[in-house]
């Protein structure tokens, strides 16, 4: 579960990113969270990831408090948020399979879970046949499956995806979008960030409005009601 | 940390050292240009050093005996003064050799014609261990019963003493900021490789990787790198020592002066020690450090 309340976040130079968020996504939950750049979408990120420490308020995570955190607790946290992004950050250099089992082993799983459990990840993202490939000889589609399979390999808790259809068109953006889904139905907290009002509306779930560091709408039919207003 | 991923961890280590190749390989030559650069002065210091010590050797002091005393009494004087502290050696020159020495160095020289033998004093030609202390030295030994006269030459010895203090002191600091020169580099070296990796960095720090799962791959290629520069180095510092100290052999004037450097394997255990700290600090300490600023995300 993903709980903010009341929180604040300024930075140094005096920028104030986030002006009283609160907000609760259950365990199991699919959220958009939509809002124009520089709305504070990045902040509510890196405050779940443990990159930020709020200013005031609280913010708690799959059982931790983000405001309290110890420094060497933030790994374990991260263990629970599977986090997929824009621009797929994935590493040239290894296979598919590797750049999915090297998210185990930086854990310090053992090879003989990674060897049951990658496969396993791969045939759910749809790249089962493609595990020696390596990432340049992957389509966008199937780089940002990848790195779904790579957020998911570790069986966190909740997934944020960060604008994940931001390099694709619009077709492999809804085979995104509905793996996502997918995958919200096995039981994954799914929260995911996005510009795309056509694709949300695509999808009936919750949409939370972020705008200015407050969040203006929180419901259940579509990025178009806030901006009908 | 179970074995199976300390494997893991040890072969990323070494993997990545042939991955990325050329990072690799610049960090290795920067590593070996600096430790070569203050393993040729260490060197060229340690030789100085000796010539130094051996020069200062060679400024004896002559004790002149009494020479009422016979021959045998005079000899036995040596073994007061070789009790004396800091006296290294004390050689017994009769009034006869004295005199064979003193003609022959003045051979054809006729107004030394009519000196006998009873005209000099038996002496002892002393040498210490330290010529700094060379006045309170003197002073002992000139208490000693039988003790005419002492000639000694305070100035040269404490001239010796000035210089080797320079020496050290040039030495300590040149190389110690030598040494600073070279792990900034090193350092910055490591850092450019840590760049050149932010992402797998950033990656790991994602997916929960703790600092020390991150660390150990970098720590064990930095050891890997520091250990291959200090013995590339060592080698190259062995054969360019060797390769000197023969063509010095071959200039004929520099015969005599070769006769004071120190074969290489006189230094062969110091200079392991210290290329292989240096490259263990280097690589390590330089990997160490590199990363923490990467791991703060």
């Amino acid at each position: 579960m993903i709980e903010f309340t009341d929180v604040t976040k300024s930075y140094t130079v005096g920028t104030k990113a986030l002006k009283g968020v609160t907000m609760q996504i259950e365990d199991g939950e699919f959220a958009f969270l939509v809002g124009p750049s520089g709305s504070g979408k990045s902040t509510i990120i890196k405050l779940i990831t443990g990159e930020l420490k709020p200013t005031s308020g609280a913010v708690h995570v799959n059982g931790y408090s983000l405001e309290r955190i110890r420094r060497r607790e933030i790994p374990y946290l991260r263990r629970t948020v599977g986090v997929v992004f824009q621009d797929f950050r994935l590493i040239d250099s290894k296979t598919v399979y590797d750049n999915v089992a090297f998210a185990m082993r930086v854990i310090g799983a053992r090879e003989k879970e990674i060897r049951e459990r990658v496969p396993y990840v791969l045939d759910l993202v749809g790249l089962d046949t493609k595990s020696r490939r390596h990432p340049g000889e992957l389509s966008g589609g199937e780089q940002q499956r990848l790195a779904i399979a790579r957020a998911l390999v570790n069986n966190p808790s909740t997934i944020i995806a960060d604008e994940p259809t931001g390099n694709l068109d619009p077709a492999r953006s809804f085979e995104i979008m509905c793996l996502l889904q997918e995958i919200n139905n096995l039981g994954t907290t799914m929260l995911v960030v996005t510009h795309e009002k056509d694709l949300v509306d695509r999808f009936p779930k919750r949409v939370i409005v972020i705008d200015n560091g407050l969040i203006v709408s929180d419901g259940m039919d579509g990025y178009y009601h806030y901006e009908n207003q | 940390m179970r074995i199976n991923n300390f494997g893991y961890l040890l072969k990323e280590g070494i993997r990545s050292i042939f991955l990325r190749g050329f990072m690799s390989f610049a960090a290795v030559c920067v590593t070996v240009a600096c430790l070569l650069i203050v393993g040729s002065f260490s060197c060229l210091a340690y030789n100085f050093n000796v010539m130094v010590e051996d020069l200062n050797k060679s400024n004896e002091i002559m004790v002149y005996i009494d020479s009422k005393l016979p021959e045998a009494e005079a000899k036995s004087i040596g073994t007061k003064l070789n009790r004396v502290d800091n006296v290294y050696s004390a050689q017994f020159v009769s009034r006869e050799d004295a005199l064979e020495n003193f003609l022959s160095d003045h051979q054809g020289d006729d107004a030394f014609n009519g000196v006998e033998a009873e005209d000099l004093r038996h002496r002892f030609v002393v040498t210490l261990e330290d010529n700094s202390l060379m006045e309170q030295t003197v002073k002992e030994i000139s208490q000693i019963e039988g003790v005419a006269k002492i000639k000694a030459a305070y100035e040269m010895a404490q001239g010796f003493a000035a210089i080797q203090d320079v020496l050290h002191v040039a030495s300590v600091a040149v190389i110690a900021v030598l040494l600073l020169v070279s792990l900034l580099i090193i350092s910055n070296t490591v850092k450019l490789a840590m760049y050149d990796r932010r992402d797998e960095i950033s990656i790991m720090k994602m997916v929960g990787a703790t600092n020390g799962f991150i660390r150990l791959p970098f720590i064990v290629e930095g050891f890997t790198l520091g250990m291959i520069g200090a013995a590339a180095a060592f080698g190259l510092l062995w054969l360019l020592y060797d390769w000197v100290l023969s063509k010095l052999d071959a200039a004929t004037i520099l015969k005599l002066f070769i006769g004071s450097f120190v074969p290489f394997q006189e230094l062969l255990v110091p200079m392991v020690v210290t290329f292989a700290s240096a490259g263990l600090f280097v690589g390590i300490v330089g990997s160490w450090t590199s990363i923490r600023k990467f791991l703060d995300v």
